[in-house]
């Protein structure tokens, strides 16, 4: 009764000020992301996704009949600026739950924020310090890199290449990689003879590529990065005619790898993806396939642009959390948290997340498809 | 010794790359005393209005000149905007609003393109040419040739034009200048399209190798101004020798040493020789008149 007396006060309030007052009942959903600055082609289309969908949720009557307010902020890649975001959407915003983090820099700067103020935090982020420790309110949907590592050492292994030269990004992406392969790759039998760095802007990798060609007994190259270092890698790897297997990261798994590469030297690179790239490619018998394809045809309706893997990490991160919100029946963040870590044969974009109190990604090597460029496009390796 | 001939070739594209920008900054110095730290946003808007234009079907020369044409015409405004109406401003003032009108026009590239990386075809194809082992793109040439002829071209109008002569002396003296009727005003608009149309060319020269992006004019007006410095600011001459002196050394400590210290290496380099010679390579000794 208090309640109502309070609500329908403060709708006259708002009213009598001409304020557009809001829905009373709505779930506000707070983001920060990286949709300017070096990070942008990775937060621009999370965003533009979770703008997206929060508009066909909303238009579907909400979760629960209630409608999400989504409130996003552009920390431009810069890890001072999220905090400060993050610090807003909780004291101000008062948002029940909060997804983003663009990067693992950004992620790690604001996901002490969420546990502070106990909210539930999905970080869209590749790194695995995220989740690893387990901390109570955070997750996140992308696969580790530590996970690509391992799908693309298992693909070596199964060709029987076992020594291996590495050219890294100095940047945090591939930094981190280069330090997740170099921890595992003994597991798997296979040794690394060169390991090379280049700078996030270089223009010309073929100094690196030199000495790891001249190698002896080099059987493959492994390159960690994104952004426009692999696509000259690449390319300049196919300048020096250098013939040997070249592994590229996730990070730059979509097509505009392709066309930055060229198609003929991109020929046969091969790279852990997500099923979203190949929707079409997928057998009818995916359980991804229905979601993905969904998704990529809404997106690319509504943008006009290709659908990324990016974009689909904030398409899981939204997923995961209008599931924990349906299956809470309220939207107060410490029922949302324990929804989240319940969630269980949740299809996505990246994979099928079943999240547990010890694991809050969710994912397994599976989720990864090892892919191949040929001929200009993507082919599934068996 | 392929090894070391595919260095030297490495290191010579990214020094000419390096050059293009540092000789862009030599205009605009020798006309103002300003350093333009926007000089890299005019060899990205080079590349990224070329691609844009190639994209919507125009042939791809076509599209490069609009794209010099169209950077020409933002270094006018540049001028006539932002510098211009701070005159008298001491000339780190000046320094500071060029960065402020690189972040500007990045912000604006973002919104108005994208902020995905973009390309073009290279202008000869992508076949690599064998040289003593080694191999070179056909493009890097293009680079290097483009380069070479911005560099004589600077020189003959620096050295043998009443307008080149004309910049010198509004940089040395600007009410001097203008006491023996040059328009300064007229010099320094000069000075600014010259610079950015020159910025532009090189965008268009090496957007087939390094890719063209919103944000890739930081990287480049850092390192143009490393090679700058080292050559001896102002001086197209040392333009050209610190931007492929630059690049050979990346090159060789990437090769020899290691790919870790490639920047590090390069930036101490560049200390040690002004340290040395506070005036760089090839920089004009500065005389105060009493």
């Amino acid at each position: 009764m208090r309640l109502t007396n309070t609500t329908a006060f403060a709708g006259t309030l708002a009213l009598v000020l001409g304020l557009a007052a809001p829905a009373m009942a709505e779930i506000r959903i707070g983001a920060t992301l990286s949709e300017t600055g070096p990070a942008a082609f990775l937060g621009d289309p999370e965003a533009k996704t979770l703008k997206l969908l929060v508009d066909e949720i909303n238009a579907a009557g909400g979760v629960n009949g209630e409608k999400i307010e989504l409130i996003v902020y552009d920390d431009g890649g810069d890890p001072s600026k999220a905090r400060t975001f993050a610090t807003r959407l909780v004291e101000d915003d008062e948002v029940v739950a909060v997804i983003g983090g663009t990067t693992t820099g950004t992620s790690m700067a604001i996901l002490q924020v969420f546990e502070d103020a106990e909210i539930p935090f999905i970080s869209l982020a590749g790194a695995i310090e995220i989740i690893d420790p387990v901390r109570p309110f955070t997750f996140k949907t992308p696969h580790t890199d530590r996970m690509a590592c391992a799908k693309i050492f298992e693909d070596m292994k199964a060709r029987g290449l076992t020594k291996i030269g590495m050219i890294s990004g100095s940047d945090g992406f591939g930094a981190s990689m280069r330090k997740q392969c170099l921890e595992i790759v003994g597991d798997y039998g296979i040794e690394v003879l060169a390991d090379e760095t280049y700078a996030p802007a270089d223009a010309d990798m073929t100094p690196q590529l030199t000495n790891i060609k001249g190698g002896a007994g080099v059987q493959a190259i492994l390159n960690a990065g994104f952004g426009q270092g692999p696509a000259i890698v690449t390319r300049n790897c196919a300048q020096l005619a250098v013939g040997l297997p070249l592994y590229q990261s996730h990070g730059v798994a979509s097509d505009g790898f392709i066309e930055l590469a060229g198609a003929s030297a991109a020929e046969g690179v091969r790279l852990p993806g997500t099923a979203l790239l190949v929707a079409k490619l997928l057998p009818e018998s995916d359980p991804q396939r229905p979601v993905v394809t969904a998704y990529k045809a809404s997106y690319e309706t509504a943008t006009g642009k290709p659908v990324s893997t990016f974009g689909g990490y904030a398409h899981d991160a939204l997923r995961i959390l209008v599931d924990a919100l349906n299956r809470a029946g309220k939207a107060e963040p410490q029922a949302i948290r324990d929804a989240i870590e319940e969630t269980s044969g949740l299809v996505g974009t990246t994979g099928t997340v079943t999240m547990s109190g010890e694991d809050h990604l969710g994912l397994d090597l599976s989720a990864f498809r090892m892919l191949e460029i040929k001929d200009g496009g993507w082919k599934l390796v068996e | 010794m392929p090894e070391l001939m595919q260095f030297l070739l490495s290191g010579i594209t990214v020094g000419a790359v390096y050059a293009l920008v540092a000789l862009g900054f030599t205009i605009i110095y020798n006309a103002s005393d300003v350093v333009n730290f926007a000089q890299g946003e005019f060899v990205m808007l080079g590349g990224m209005f070329t691609v844009f234009a190639f994209e919507a079907g125009l042939p791809l020369p076509l599209a490069a000149l609009l794209a010099i044409i169209a950077t020409a015409a933002i270094g006018v405004a540049l001028n006539k905007l932002a510098i211009e109406p701070a005159r008298g401003a001491p000339v780190v003032s000046l320094i500071i609003i060029t960065i402020g009108a690189s972040i500007f026009i990045r912000g604006l590239t973002q919104t108005a393109f994208d902020k995905q990386l973009h390309r073009f075809p290279a202008f000869s194809g992508d076949t690599p040419i064998a040289i003593a082992g080694a191999t070179i793109l056909p493009q890097s040439l293009w680079v290097i040739t483009g380069a070479l002829a911005i560099f004589v071209g600077l020189w003959l109008f620096f050295t043998r034009t009443l307008t080149g002569r004309a910049v010198l002396a509004t940089a040395n003296n600007r009410i001097a200048a203008q006491l023996v009727g040059i328009n300064t005003k007229y010099v320094m608009t000069l000075s600014f399209a010259l610079s950015a149309a020159i910025g532009a060319l090189a965008g268009v020269l090496v957007t087939p190798i390094t890719l063209t992006g919103y944000d890739i004019g930081i990287a480049l007006a850092l390192k143009g101004f490393a090679a700058a410095m080292l050559g001896g600011m102002g001086n197209p001459k040392g333009a050209l020798v610190g931007g492929l002196l630059l690049g050979v050394i990346e090159a060789m400590t990437a090769g020899y040493l290691s790919s870790q210290y490639k920047d590090a290496a390069a930036f101490v380099i560049i200390l040690a020789v002004l340290f040395a010679m506070p005036q760089g390579l090839f920089g004009r000794q500065s005389t105060d008149r009493v």
